[in-house]
């Protein structure tokens, strides 16, 4: 089942809000994304938390309509 | 779908056992999905010695350990009872040159 790169960014906005989010779809075929997210809300965390936090911001959507998305999380630079 | 304790004893037990372990999608031998492909492929570079626990032939692990990590995909690796991520995170770890360190921190032999 595919979802749209906008709806993708659009949740993950909600769940975070100050995050500036990077999606690309790899194959074109609206069900393999790769996106980058960088939120100051990640500072402190690791990783698993950080994607945990993209994860629930998706709100089970990962795993299910969403098949594949690599992630790449990181806290801004100061 | 609800998990019930003994599932969650039983991927306790698997983790406990076995110093690293991956629930993956089909075998070492013969993954049926890339990511948990990737993943083997990493450990077998680093020549880790794991446990792959195929959630295909299980829908209890399947959704438990799911539920059990608070994750919502697989492959999932644990080293030491730990859970230290999916694809992406070993992935970056493995690219990073930290995963090797890291094994190598938690005691687990890796090819130097």
């Amino acid at each position: 089942m595919a979802m749209d790169a906008a709806t993708i960014e659009r949740l993950i906005r909600d769940g975070l809000p100050d995050a500036q989010i990077t999606i690309e779809d790899l194959r074109g075929d609206g069900d393999h994304y790769a996106a980058h997210v960088v939120s100051a809300a990640f500072k402190g965390k690791t990783r698993v938390q950080q994607h945990q936090m993209v994860y629930q911001a998706l709100r089970g959507r990962m795993g299910n309509e969403l098949h594949a998305l690599a992630l790449q999380t990181s806290a801004p630079e100061d | 779908m609800t998990t019930n304790a003994t599932v969650f004893d039983r991927i306790k037990q698997d983790i406990s056992d076995n110093t690293v372990v991956l629930f993956m999608k089909g075998t070492p031998v013969f993954p049926q999905c890339g990511f948990s492909a990737a993943v083997v492929q990493i450990l077998t570079h680093l020549g880790v010695k794991f446990k792959g626990i195929d959630v295909l032939s299980d829908p209890e692990i399947r959704q438990g350990i799911k539920e059990f990590s608070s994750w919502p995909t697989i492959p999932q690796l644990y080293v030491k009872g730990e859970f230290v991520g999916g694809c992406d995170i070993v992935r970056e770890m493995f690219e990073a040159g930290e995963l090797g360190d890291f094994l190598t921190e938690k005691g687990v032999a890796t090819r130097a």
